[in-house]
């Protein structure tokens, strides 16, 4: 890890630490958006982590504000800074201004489409763009101020900024109960909006390694939590952690959580110069076969009180089974990744993992 | 919260300078890759071919790390890592130096006498001595503390009794570091045990036997030690010391990348068998195991990084172990639901006899090294929870 890496990361560490506290996290659950907590990220500047600082961003380096997420994964984050940040990563890719003044004034933002099936389309209209579609399962949709749409438009990609006041919204939620909203854009009208560098695989791709990288936070935060759990909870006399066949299972996680997180950290390093690298792919699949392995295990050892809403574990694990499926699921990033690599053919398999990272 | 520094991996160490000596072994094994089954490549490092070892000695990829002085070349671990990597991928026959190359070798650096290092350690460079493992008894598998062949002090040396057992290459090799109980236990268990550098060539008592296993191939060996003298000369590092010295090797022995490619001569067949373009499921099957892979190289890789900077990461290499060996052993039970053959190792068609040579190996693959029951055990040990 860089040096630099390292002191974003002990800095986010202290952030979530102070504001990711029990009442928080609990009033969150409810469905009540974190106000405090998200000043606090906009004034770390984590929200605009992505946005160059010439475009008023806090101008982090892309690996550095990807390993955030990690961070912010390990303490469950409930808020769109994931969002928010791939937001602005992609409004000033375009050259579309980020809403002025401090995000926390504008609230957050989020992205559309994030399902690979969506397609919206911008038409021109005098000085305006008209923006028509469904996108569905946007994260955090009706909880954002502004939605950075990518729209095809004559065979180009225009990114635009559209309120969240002009759109209509079928309110969803993901398994985590944070907001994952069906948005129906219907002729919306908006004035910001240009040609965007990259295309609907790539904002999929990099919001993938955001994911990833939240999964193998979590992973890390519910391993934690279970091997205290198991040196702490007696039976038969003894901590269950004593006992070989929790032992095993402990060490099972353990290790698909180093993967997760290998993965996850791989990725990270690719997407900031490469986000077709098979390491997105990659982190994608592994992180979400991890994630429902750990998420198992960690409710076994956990024992009747891991299934209440009085233990915090389902914070991380409800996250789990949500983000896995997210941008992407395994079969859907596997299946992209086994295919090029049948393509390439049998003998340029080795070339391609080498290739890899 | 519990700590779990031990099973931290520090990200691989940046390489972009390995690229071209990957580009060299490439070219190496396209121009000296012997000519023979496939199947010969699969399972337990390629098999061994003396004549390969020995043009690999002399590219100077054996002992890469190893002090000029000794007949090493004084390269990085990372170096060594894509020899190593390059090799296995293509199911090279490495197996006749392999364990010389990547724990003996290091062993009697670490430990040895002067007059030790410099009788031995410039054959193996040279791809001219090889080395089996004299650890597990009939009665001492997993428990290796329990070994009972028995070294007694006798005039100049040691009178040694006893059977080692799954002695993989005994029968090709050159020397056997020898675990002997030279003195009581303790209570720790761990005292007592010391090693011998054994000459399997010209030490008169020993006799080979072999065991074949269950794919009818001859890799294990029953090997008998009746009144074997050897001499003090023989002594390998502390008398005593053998425990300390054991757990260290082993380190060295759980986190390379043989330990998740055994099963990738099938992965190649498999791919080829699926053709450009295969079904969905098989392609979702396929970039899955793809995924695993790069992750479990990463690992490795950082493990390779950890070593090379002086660290210990006992811990870490057992889990590796466990996550790669889990992998292998998936690869032809996945293999076996794309392609609609039946294994057969006499076949000639490529995938259904790497299929059934792959399977029938499978097995070893989570027992050699240290059983999965083991590692997990290891890796409990790091979280704190024994």
């Amino acid at each position: 890890m860089s040096e630099t890496r390292g002191l974003v990361r002990e800095a986010a560490e202290r952030l979530f630490d102070k504001h990711c506290s029990a009442e928080t996290m609990r009033r969150a659950d409810g469905g009540e958006f974190p106000q405090a907590l998200w000043r606090a990220l906009a004034e770390a500047g984590y929200t605009s982590a992505l946005v160059p600082e010439s475009a008023g961003g806090a101008g982090l380096e892309m690996a550095d504000a990807l390993s955030l997420l990690i961070s912010a994964g390990r303490h469950a984050v409930p808020a769109p800074l994931a969002e928010t940040m791939l937001a602005g990563w992609l409004l000033s890719g375009a050259g579309v201004s980020v809403p002025e003044g401090p995000l926390a004034a504008v609230g957050p933002l989020t992205v559309a489409p994030v399902r690979a099936d969506d397609v919206l389309t911008a038409k021109r209209d005098g000085a305006l763009w008209r923006i028509e579609g469904t996108a569905t399962r946007i994260p955090w949709g009706r909880q954002c101020g502004q939605i950075a749409v990518l729209a095809r438009s004559d065979g180009k990609n225009l990114v635009a900024l559209v309120s969240a006041a002009d759109v209509e919204f079928r309110n969803g939620h993901n398994i985590a109960g944070e907001p994952r909203d069906d948005v129906v854009f219907a002729g919306v009208k908006t004035r910001q909006a240009a040609v965007s560098p990259v295309d609907d695989g790539a904002l999929r791709a990099l919001g993938a390694v955001m994911r990833s990288a939240q999964i193998a936070g979590a992973l890390q935060s519910v391993l934690e939590m279970t091997v205290q759990y198991a040196q702490e909870r007696v039976q038969f006399g003894r901590p269950i952690g004593r006992f070989q066949a929790v032992q095993q299972n402990l060490a099972v996680l353990a290790g698909q959580a180093a993967a997760a997180t290998a993965a996850a950290e791989a990725a990270i390093e690719a997407a900031a110069h490469d986000l077709e690298s098979p390491a997105v792919a990659a982190a994608k699949i592994r992180a979400g076969e991890a994630a429902g392995i750990c998420a198992a295990i960690a409710h076994q050892v956990h024992g009747a009180i891991g299934f209440t809403q009085e233990h915090r574990l389902h914070y991380s694990t409800r996250r789990l089974w949500s983000w896995r499926d997210e941008f992407g699921n395994e079969a859907w990033w596997a299946r992209r990744l086994g295919g090029a690599a049948a393509a390439a053919g049998a003998d340029r398999l080795w070339h391609g993992i080498t290739a890899a990272g | 919260m519990a700590s779990l520094d031990n099973l931290t991996f520090a990200p691989p160490p940046s390489f972009a300078q390995g690229e071209v000596l990957r580009a060299e072994v490439r070219a190496f094994l396209a121009q000296h890759m012997p000519e023979r089954a496939i199947t010969q490549g699969v399972g337990s490092w390629g098999g061994s071919d003396r004549e390969f070892s020995r043009k690999m000695g002399a590219r100077g990829w054996i002992g890469m790390t190893w002090p000029r002085r000794y007949g090493g070349h004084e390269r990085s671990a990372l170096e060594r890592y894509v020899v190593l990597e390059e090799m296995l991928a293509s199911g090279a026959p490495v197996s006749g130096h392999w364990v010389a190359d990547r724990q003996s070798g290091p062993l009697l650096l670490r430990v040895g006498t002067e007059e030790q290092k410099r009788a031995i350690l410039p054959r193996i460079a040279a791809g001219e001595c090889s080395f089996c493992i004299g650890m597990s008894e009939p009665d001492s598998g997993s428990d290796l503390a329990s070994v009972r062949t028995r070294a007694v002090a006798a005039d100049g040396g040691f009178r040694v009794n006893g059977t080692k057992l799954w002695t993989s290459n005994a029968h090709r090799s050159d020397y056997m570091i020898l675990l002997a109980r030279t003195g009581e236990a303790g209570e720790q268990r761990h005292g007592g045990l010391t090693q011998f550098l054994v000459d399997l060539k010209s030490t008169p008592g020993i006799s080979i036997r072999p065991v074949h296993n269950l794919a009818g191939e001859h890799h294990f060996n029953e090997v008998v030690f009746q009144d074997v003298f050897l001499s003090a000369a023989n002594v390998l590092g502390e008398v005593g010391g053998g425990w300390q010295q054991v757990t260290s090797e082993l380190a060295f022995e759980r986190s390379g990348p043989e330990r998740f490619l055994s099963a990738f001569t099938l992965l190649v067949e498999l791919t080829r068998a699926l053709g450009p373009a295969p079904s969905e499921r098989a392609c979702i099957a396929l970039g899955r195991i793809v995924a695993h892979i790069a992750t479990l190289r990463r690992l490795s890789r950082s493990v390779a990084g950890m070593l090379q900077a002086g660290a210990n990461p006992a811990q870490q290499a057992a889990l590796v172990k466990d996550l790669g060996t889990t992998l292998e052993q998936e690869i032809p039970e996945i293999a076996r639901q794309l392609i609609d053959e039946e294994p057969d190792r006499d076949s000639t068609r490529d995938f259904a006899a790497v299929l059934a040579r792959t399977m029938m190996n499978a097995p070893s693959f989570s027992i050699r090294g240290g059983t999965r029951e083991i590692l997990r055990g290891m890796i409990a040990r790091g979280l704190g929870l024994r």
